[in-house]
């Protein structure tokens, strides 16, 4: 009964929670980075430096005026921040956040559930996420919108080839789904893929900067060109739901490409006997740390470059990555039957 | 706006959008409208409704004396009123034909450059930002800030500032001044640098910029662009050389031109201006005479009968007056503004056609207009 449900119930729970701390935080986090880069000081009213600065966003984003306009289509105007945001939560069932450990006497895995389609279920479930942005825009009734969620679907279709097609080479290298088994198998192979397959790692990072609409690849957003684009005429707490889901979703690719290409919860060069006190540091705080450094280098990239144009954005899609994305697969199967 | 049917054979044959483009959006630069015509995101036309901003100061100006005029001038580009306020004390000197001290000349000189260099960190800040680099714009802004305190310590004012009067100017420059002037020169140096390494060799930066809004050197001279848009096309044509005014003629400096007359071009001119005003602000502080601030004057400023045209080098382009006196009042007789932002707007149309939405935003920071001089 207790291994059966309530302790998976419990864990849903603090992943949920935890996830929506993080997502909070993670908009100070990127503000305050985006103003240390460009010499100013960020947030700095509400709390000591800030950091209170999520909360009195949330209370403004509540109390705020739920607008709907008079021509929007009510039920997909309302449905769409759902759908939007709901693929992003459920993604983190299977996100290894550590090993399985012995907690108060009980065996207690750090993760929610493995499934042997692990990697499968993130990439189907991630792109339901799409059709919320695809719902919104059509659903405002308003040209900016509209014009948004098409520049959206175009770009999360051919990227999610290319990011799905570099995920394979690695499931050939840890020759699983699971999410649990691809870490085993950089314990077991003493290398962790990001040696072993550079190009994956960063076809996955760019291909996971564009699904996730982060700079240089926000067009459905670009607030200079279409005023915001697909959440142009939302306002409130449904605003702050796609807001959120973007947030949600930077730290699921993150998570993801820390655990492919990363180790997961392992340590730095886990085999190495002279290394071994680094197991000292919990393997959930392993794997926090790499995750956040991939949160910093979003909101770093941010910060520093131009946006792309949307025709430059397909043709970096399908002219670039998925002929590479290709490549690197065909070259990963032969060097793989040859070494076996 | 009449919409057409876009044939891509009979059976797909689409509709073209119609958008509206501002007043109120973040990419116009003030209240500029544009109204696009779309065949998906391609630009089919585009139509450029102006006017929100204005304010009448043509014809204002014909019921202020000479003196309160001015003050009006701040108020057409408001990011470079000292400029407009030489172009129009100057054109006043030369109707009533004054002479102007050294030591006035050579200020004004200081002050326009400096201008210059405070509205070019706006436009690179903006036109950055419209191409979605946001950083450069607090850099650049954090530069202008500098200036603004410059001219604060000179005139009291931060933006509109009233700063010259007919025949000269309205107050020494403060002591110590002309060396904090060199000091800034000093800092803007290694700024420049900041931005062109976060710009000028990034490649989504050369994607976004190279080849948009391609313009030939005749076809701009045709449309009246004027200023970095027109030398950006490699046409070297600058006030500042041709018709000197001010101390420009005992100043050394370069007119940088480009070659292929896109956004990149334009970029690259206004980057080398922010240089080459360095150097003029160099020679000009270094060399400043002693002497008197404002000529031979009369109390009452009322320019016999007559009409003149001047112009001056702002930092949009030619920024000029035409002025005409009666010779019986103390207010002009008509009063008239070239300004270079709504010459350099009529070209927009032409550079938008064929390109994509996000293009219109890069081109209208490209041609940099400020919609209360547009207006006026």
């Amino acid at each position: 009964m207790i291994d059966q449900v309530l302790i998976p119930l419990l864990k849903i729970v603090i992943v949920l929670n935890a996830t929506l701390v993080a997502v909070t935080y993670m908009v100070l986090l990127e503000r305050k980075v985006i103003a240390w880069a460009q010499s100013r000081l960020g947030p700095m009213r509400v709390g000591p430096y800030g950091v209170l600065q999520p909360i009195a966003d949330a209370i403004k984003l509540m109390i705020k005026e739920d607008i709907t306009p008079v021509r929007a289509d009510k039920w997909v105007f309302t449905a769409a921040p759902i759908i939007s945001m709901v693929p992003a939560l459920i993604v983190y069932a299977v996100i290894p956040f550590g090993p399985t450990i012995n907690l108060f006497g009980r065996r207690v895995s750090l993760y929610i559930t493995d499934i042997n389609v692990g990697l499968l279920y993130i990439v189907s479930v991630a792109s339901v996420g799409v059709y919320g942005i695809i719902l919104a825009g059509y659903s405002s009734n308003s040209k900016y919108p509209l014009l948004a969620s098409l520049r959206a679907s175009a770009q999360l279709i051919s990227y999610e080839v290319a990011v799905t097609l570099t995920l394979v080479s690695v499931i050939l290298m840890a020759g699983s789904l699971s999410m649990v088994e691809i870490v085993n198998a950089q314990y077991n192979q003493h290398v962790w893929f990001v040696f072993a397959q550079p190009f994956a790692f960063a076809m996955v990072l760019i291909g996971g900067l564009a699904e996730t609409n982060r700079a240089p690849f926000d067009l459905p957003e670009a607030e200079q060109e279409l005023t915001g684009g697909f959440h142009t005429e939302y306002s409130g707490m449904r605003f702050a739901l796609f807001f959120l889901a973007e947030y949600a979703n930077m730290i699921v690719v993150s998570s993801v490409v820390t655990t492919l290409f990363l180790g997961g919860w392992l340590p730095p060069f886990p085999n190495v006997g002279a290394l071994h006190f680094l197991y000292y540091v919990p393997s959930w705080a392993w794997f926090l740390i790499k995750s956040f450094l991939f949160l910093y280098l979003f909101i770093w990239i941010r910060a520093t470059l131009p946006r792309y144009r949307y025709d430059q954005l397909m043709r970096l899609g399908w002219k670039v990555l998925i002929p590479l994305a290709i490549l690197n697969l065909v070259v990963t199967g032969i060097v793989k039957v040859m070494l076996l | 706006m009449e919409t057409q049917t876009v044939h891509h054979g009979a059976m797909f044959d689409t509709d073209e959008l119609v958008l509206n483009m501002g007043p109120q959006h973040p990419s116009t630069h003030g209240v500029l409208r544009v109204v696009l015509r779309l065949d998906g995101e391609k630009v089919v036309d585009c139509d450029v409704v102006i006017g929100y901003l204005h304010r009448g100061i043509e014809k204002l100006s014909e019921n202020r004396n000479w003196t309160q005029i001015v003050l009006l001038t701040d108020r057409m580009d408001y990011v470079a009123a000292a400029t407009s306020n030489v172009g129009y004390c100057e054109t006043v000197e030369k109707l009533m034909q004054l002479e102007v001290p050294r030591r006035a000349r050579y200020v004004r000189t200081i002050l326009c450059e400096l201008q210059r260099i405070a509205s070019h960190c706006l436009w690179v800040g903006t036109h950055a930002m419209d191409i979605g680099a946001m950083t450069v714009f607090l850099y650049a802004f954090r530069e202008r800030e500098l200036i603004l305190d410059l001219f604060e310590e000179f005139c009291g004012a931060r933006l509109t500032y009233n700063s010259m009067r007919i025949g000269g100017l309205p107050l020494d420059i403060p002591p110590g001044w002309a060396k904090k002037v060199l000091e800034f020169c000093t800092i803007m140096e290694g700024k420049i640098g900041e931005y062109e390494e976060l710009l000028t060799h990034n490649r989504i930066w050369l994607e976004r910029t190279k080849g948009i809004g391609v313009i030939s050197g005749p076809e701009a001279t045709g449309l009246g662009l004027c200023g970095p848009a027109l030398r950006g096309s490699g046409v070297a044509r600058d006030v500042r050389k041709d018709e000197p005014y001010a101390a420009y003629e005992e100043m050394q400096f370069d007119v940088p031109i480009g070659t292929n007359g896109d956004t990149y071009d334009r970029y690259l001119v206004r980057m080398e201006e922010f240089r080459q005003s360095l150097r003029i602000i160099r020679q000009a502080t270094e060399g400043i005479p002693e002497g008197p601030i404002v000529g031979k004057v009369p109390r009452l400023i009322k320019p016999a009968a007559g009409e003149t045209y001047h112009a001056i080098e702002s930092p949009k382009g030619e920024l000029g007056y035409f002025i005409v006196s009666d010779g019986k009042s103390t207010n002009p007789y008509r009063f008239r503004v070239r300004p270079p932002s709504f010459c350099n707007l009529q070209g927009l149309r032409r550079l938008v056609r064929g390109h994509l939405v996000a293009d219109v935003v890069a081109l209208i920071g490209s041609i940099d207009i400020v919609l209360g001089e547009v207006d006026r």
